[in-house]
């Protein structure tokens, strides 16, 4: 999706920031403004969610009876949830699983997915057509709806969400990798390395790899993206984290029964998740910008 | 059938896909662990029961077996028979398909009257307000959980100024657009994001071509061209587009049929996990899957009407 965005006229739009983002930048990074604000509002959101208990000091699962639901004031920055507990607290120590979710279930993919897709190129033969006939059969099923499907048979768990992601999600890696490298397998170096001698599992991460990298790490972030919002749906619908583990997609659904009094308890941890997606959308552009150049 | 871009190779190419989807729906519920009889009666286990629930999901037959069985019952459409609704799952999905396709068919409307104008006038008018407006919104746009566009809606405009009902389906077919107003509305903004991105680079691509230079140089209007000369180009593309990202819109409507109560099959699918209700979840992942399937070959057909170049391409 990243590729419709026109790169000319993004490059105008950057060109003119990079005048005034003179920062003390690593020369990879200077004028990189998509890059840049990525990586700094991803380690923000990292530090804020990892490093927890130095921004508050209150628990995120402790129940205060005699204070549900109380308006944002001293102690409670944001005020408390239904069962009392401090949303801030809740907020921050959350964003650690829907971290998780983001990097544990995209890297995953990303590996495994990859070399898949690379070996059923290479192989090919029938090994490659059965391949590629399940890839196509995942990508006839709704994401969402696979991925529902598969927790619901193993019992929906934070666990299993993680293998419903894993199971469903590591035929966009393979389709991509497996046209890539049919693709790479014709460029010159690479029928150069074949006649040289050279064994096949150095071919494929010495020769191939390199060229499949960039188009599956560009995908990844945006997967990222779309894994953060499955777990947070998920969560939402009470199938994924369960109570009362912190968690913004749950979060954002326990807050729906008091939107009208306590708003902030649905839209605080809501615009958290819309940070942390435009995080990885930001990275996401930037990283296919450098890559971009450098082919 | 030419004409229509359809071939009988091309629907012949469908029977192993179809095929495939009721293997994977049906080796989705042998993910089970253990025994599936004593997971789904939980505390109301009995030997009894169990022997019977092994019985009706056919576990005592061979695994070949079992899918014959699993297979005639989705050709016939009974699906067997649901724990929950202890009627056959055939039955529930009669009247839960209704809502849901409602809701896509308002939705792809919505998206329609959103998107093109709005992917026109950004290509028409590169980097203006437009542009770089609908640019912002794609980034954020693809970054927003649609189930947050929906409490947001609920809260502006169901609870602060009640305007839309907040949730139910109503009655009459009146009573059901109302009642879909936001549900459509909060999936056309992520969605139609998607669209109007890919509206624009296809019309900036039609712009450029030989013959709107040519109907330029003929004198006829601007407007005339855009409509009767680049629109019909630049919508063709658009289409597949469309048909691709059908599977995340279908996916979007699950969540959200559940933010606004909405008795679709969204919502019988999010239950159905609860109370571990497999044929329901067997079923639903099936009809689903089937219905991408099938509007993707939709979509192939009106690409094919709007650009009849592919059909010469292929009969060739």
């Amino acid at each position: 999706m990243t590729t419709l965005v026109d790169p000319a006229q993004l490059g105008g739009v950057r060109l003119s920031r990079a005048r005034w983002l003179r920062l003390p930048l690593p020369k990879a990074l200077r004028g990189r403004f998509s890059l840049v604000a990525g990586i700094v509002l991803l380690a923000a959101i990292a530090v804020m969610c990892l490093g927890a208990p130095l921004f508050t000091s209150a628990s995120p699962i402790d129940i205060d009876p005699l204070n549900p639901l109380a308006p944002p004031g001293p102690g409670h920055p944001l005020g408390t949830d239904a069962f009392g507990r401090d949303l801030w607290a809740r907020v921050l120590y959350g964003g650690r699983y829907d971290l998780a979710i983001a990097f544990g279930a995209t890297i995953v993919t990303l590996v495994v997915g990859t070399a898949i897709g690379m070996l059923a190129a290479y192989v090919g033969g029938w090994v490659e057509s059965v391949i590629m006939r399940v890839v196509d059969l995942f990508f006839a099923f709704p994401f969402i709806v696979l991925v529902i499907a598969i927790v619901a048979s193993l019992g929906p768990s934070l666990r299993n969400m993680f293998i419903a992601l894993w199971v469903a999600s590591w035929v966009g890696y393979a389709r991509i990798a497996h046209g890539q490298t049919l693709a790479a397998r014709r460029y010159g170096y690479v029928v150069a390395a074949n006649v040289l001698g050279y064994s096949t599992p150095r071919v494929l991460l010495r020769h191939v790899l390199p060229s499949v990298a960039p188009l599956v790490i560009v995908f990844a972030m945006v997967d990222a993206v779309g894994n953060v919002l499955l777990g947070a749906s998920l969560g939402f619908l009470g199938i994924g984290v369960r109570q009362p583990t912190p968690e913004w997609g749950s979060m954002i659904s326990e807050g729906q029964a008091y939107i009208l009094s306590n708003w902030q308890l649905s839209l605080v941890p809501g615009i958290a998740l819309v940070v942390l997606g435009v995080a990885f959308s930001l990275l996401g552009d930037g990283l296919a910008d450098v890559l971009r150049a450098e082919q | 059938m030419r004409n229509l871009g359809l071939s009988w190779t091309r629907l012949a190419n469908l029977v192993p896909v179809l095929f495939g989807i009721t293997l994977v729906s049906f080796v989705l519920i042998r993910l089970v662990p253990g025994d599936p009889a004593t997971q789904i009666l939980g505390n109301r286990y009995t030997p009894e029961a169990a022997e019977q629930i092994r019985n009706s999901l056919g576990l005592n037959d061979s695994i070949l077996t079992q899918y014959g069985i699993f297979l005639r019952s989705a050709l016939t459409g009974s699906f067997g028979e649901s724990y929950q609704y202890h009627r056959p799952v055939g039955e529930i999905l009669v009247d839960r398909v209704g809502p849901s396709l409602l809701l896509v068919a308002v939705t792809a409307v919505l998206c329609t009257l959103i998107s093109l104008p709005l992917g026109v006038l950004a290509a028409v008018k590169r980097g203006g307000a437009v542009d770089q407006g609908t640019r912002v919104f794609f980034t954020l746009g693809y970054a927003l959980p649609a189930f947050l566009i929906g409490i947001v809606l609920i809260l502006v405009f169901g609870l602060k100024l009640g305007w839309f009902p907040i949730g139910g389906y109503g009655t009459g077919l009146a009573g059901h657009l109302y009642h879909l107003v936001l549900p459509a509305v909060t999936l056309a903004i992520p969605f139609s994001t998607v669209l109007v991105r890919s509206l624009r680079a296809s019309t900036i691509t039609v712009l450029e071509s030989d013959f709107v230079t040519i109907a330029r140089l003929k004198g006829i209007s601007g407007w005339s061209v855009l409509a009767r000369h680049v629109l019909r180009n630049a919508i063709a593309p658009v289409a597949v587009v469309f048909g691709v990202n059908l599977a995340f819109l279908v996916g979007g409507t699950v969540v959200i049929e559940n933010v606004f109560s909405i008795p679709g099959m969204g919502s019988l699918l999010v239950g159905a996990v609860a109370t571990r209700d497999y044929p329901v979840v067997q079923a639903v992942s099936l009809v689903l899957a089937v219905f991408v399937l099938l509007v993707n070959v939709l979509t192939d057909v009106v690409h094919r009407l709007l650009d009849p170049r592919l059909s010469v391409a292929v009969t060739r």
